[in-house]
């Protein structure tokens, strides 16, 4: 089989010096062994949480970063050796507002990247309009960024990433700070490009986006990847669970350790949305436990209780429950 | 072909972006006035007419430097400021084909000070601009222009190679000034300096619009200064490449 990427053994340590008077040097082991293998045309998800070395990783993969041990191809190219092979194959689209000529237009950043990309110059107009389009950033592409929403200069990332068609497309949360229609076009133009055989190497923190995306889903956290399979084989790792989910007003600190001590339960979290909290509770599916969470909630204002199967959201907090145990 | 394309693209793209700077409108209108007036003021004192138009081309040449030195020798701190750096690293390009078009823009908004002023001379103090080669002038000033950019390439890649890059800079501008010959003749230095002017690119692309101002042969000044600067655009190159090793490996592409 050929693979779009192929990672083995990677890791990256950051060493930092700190102090001035006394320079100390500080190590953070970000990445501590990743190997994985991406096939061409498949959708890759990487799902963790803040600081679990996802970025560490594209970075990596698309050459902006040497690793301090392990090696990576794209496409059978080495990362660190070939990188001009590589970055002829490869765009990269991350999250956030930066990395754009500000006091220029939309259409001058597409056009100089499109030309420094080496997009052949017969076909830059041509893909310039189609990219716009793509993106819906048709008829404003002659205002400057910098007056720009989020949204929007998100979107001219992702129109600049895909610029060159490249063969394997990183995208470092692309759908930060976009709104949920755009969201929804966004997902479809991600789909679209693995079903025209794009490689597509994800990040997000939307489990509803993964789940919907992805073919596969490698899980990672502590530098670590602790799980890895298909949706539905990641949600099975929650099988034999039932998820109670309590809307709740005010619940004291001390009382998640307390739940998690209850006989039966596996897993114990507490989510504010708005105004109100939502407990999270999963245990054995035989174990019939609302009694004794509602008996130890005692004195806290509950709103709605439901009891449902699990979600791959709850497959993936247990995965990093896990994680951490061990850890710890 | 494609690639000199991508060069000139790139150079009007980042000329397009500086000009749009609140702050680079000041000095693209201010400086050239000021160095006018110095360059006046300065030699009036000595004032045959023919000097007074070789001290508006010397001043002009301060502006040229002060371009590179600034806006080359800071290109890449500047894009990483920007959060540009990473995008640009990622073209499949050698390191140094991604920053020549900001170096160059870089020297052409030098010419462009070395032009305004000239002009200002004309319109402020009515300084005569009959020039001696008419026709080896532009030459002279284009080919001045280019070599600025490829020494931008090497001032570039050795502020990021060496600490401190930042007062080393700033350490560094009214000595090659000096030493290139821009304000005084580079007879009137001490004998130390000489070896060290004649290495320096500016020198010979000083004294080239010197002659072709004032009279003397342009062409070998200009010839020598072309040389120069292919060599230092050569050991750029092979810096930008250890430059850019360096910061994959030490992480500092991105603004951390
Ligand atoms: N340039 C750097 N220098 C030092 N440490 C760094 C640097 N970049 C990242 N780190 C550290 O490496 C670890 C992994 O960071 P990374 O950005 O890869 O996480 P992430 O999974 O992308 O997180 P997030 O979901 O917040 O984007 C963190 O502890 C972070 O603080
Ligand atoms: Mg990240």
């Amino acid at each position: 089989m050929d693979y779009a990427i192929e990672a083995e053994g990677l890791r990256r340590t950051y060493r930092s010096r700190t102090g001035w008077l006394r320079p100390r040097t500080t190590e953070v082991h970000a990445v501590r062994g990743v190997d994985l293998t991406v096939g061409r045309g498949e959708l890759f998800g990487l799902l963790g949480p803040n600081g679990a070395g996802k970025t560490t990783t594209i970075k990596m993969l698309n050459t902006l970063l040497i690793p301090s041990a392990g090696t990576a191809r794209i496409c059978g190219f080495d990362v660190v050796k070939q990188t001009r092979e590589v970055r002829r194959r490869i765009g990269y689209v991350f999250g956030g507002d930066r990395g754009l000529y500000e006091r220029l237009t939309a259409l001058d950043n597409l056009r100089y990247f499109a030309e420094l990309y080496g997009v052949p110059a017969r076909d830059q107009k041509r893909r310039i309009a189609e990219l716009l389009e793509l993106v819906k950033l048709t008829g404003r592409e002659n205002e400057r960024v910098e007056g720009y929403s989020r949204g929007m200069r998100q979107r001219l990332h992702i129109a600049r990433g895909l610029l060159h068609e490249p063969e394997v497309i990183f995208l470092d949360e692309p759908s930060i700070g976009v709104d949920p229609v755009a969201a929804r076009d966004l997902r479809a133009t991600v789909a679209n490009l693995a079903a025209t055989g794009t490689t597509v190497l994800l990040t997000t923190h939307y489990m509803a986006e993964a789940d919907e995306l992805c073919d596969r889903i490698a899980v990672i956290s502590e530098g670590e990847i602790q799980a890895l399979g298909t949706p539905a084989e990641l949600r099975h790792r929650a099988d034999g669970r039932r998820v109670l989910e309590i809307e709740a007003y005010g619940v004291p600190t001390d009382a998640l350790e307390d739940l998690q001590k209850l006989p039966g339960v596996r897993e114990a979290a507490v989510e504010e949305r708005g105004q109100v909290q939502v407990v999270t509770v999963q245990s054995d599916a035989d174990a019939d436990v609302q009694a004794d969470v509602l008996r130890r909630l005692n004195g806290v204002r509950i709103g709605r209780v439901t009891s449902r199967e699990p979600t791959l959201e709850d497959a993936y907090v247990a995965i990093i429950a896990a994680a951490s145990r061990v850890a710890a | 072909m494609k690639t000199l394309r991508m060069l000139l693209m790139g150079m009007l793209f980042h000329l397009k972006h500086s000009s749009r700077s609140p702050f680079e409108i000041g000095s693209f209108v201010v400086v050239p006035i000021v160095q006018a007036t110095l360059a006046v003021y300065l030699f009036r004192a000595a004032a045959e007419p023919q000097k007074l138009l070789q001290a508006a081309v010397g001043a002009g040449m301060m502006g040229v430097w002060s371009s590179v030195l600034f806006g080359a020798g800071g290109a890449i701190q500047m894009q990483r400021w920007q959060g540009t750096l990473e995008m640009l690293m990622l073209a499949p390009r050698r390191p140094v084909m991604v920053f020549l078009p900001i170096t160059l823009a870089n020297g052409a908004m030098g010419s462009y000070a070395l032009l305004a002023t000239l002009a200002w001379g004309r319109v402020l103090y009515g300084i005569e601009l009959d020039f001696a080669h008419p026709f080896a002038f532009p030459v002279a000033a284009l080919v001045t222009v280019l070599s600025l950019g490829a020494f931008g390439i090497l001032l570039a890649s050795l502020f990021i190679l060496v600490r401190h890059a930042n007062a080393f800079m700033n350490a560094l501008e009214y000595p090659i000034w000096l030493l290139s010959g821009m304000l005084l003749p580079i007879a009137s230095l001490p004998a130390w300096t000489g070896p060290i002017a004649a290495a320096l690119p500016t020198t010979w692309g000083a004294r080239a619009l010197r002659e072709a101002t004032a009279g003397g042969a342009v062409w070998p000044s200009l010839g020598l200064c072309a040389v120069i600067s292919a060599v230092c655009l050569g050991l750029g190159a092979l810096a930008l490449v250890h430059v850019e090793r360096k910061a994959r490996a030490a992480a500092t592409l991105a603004l951390a």
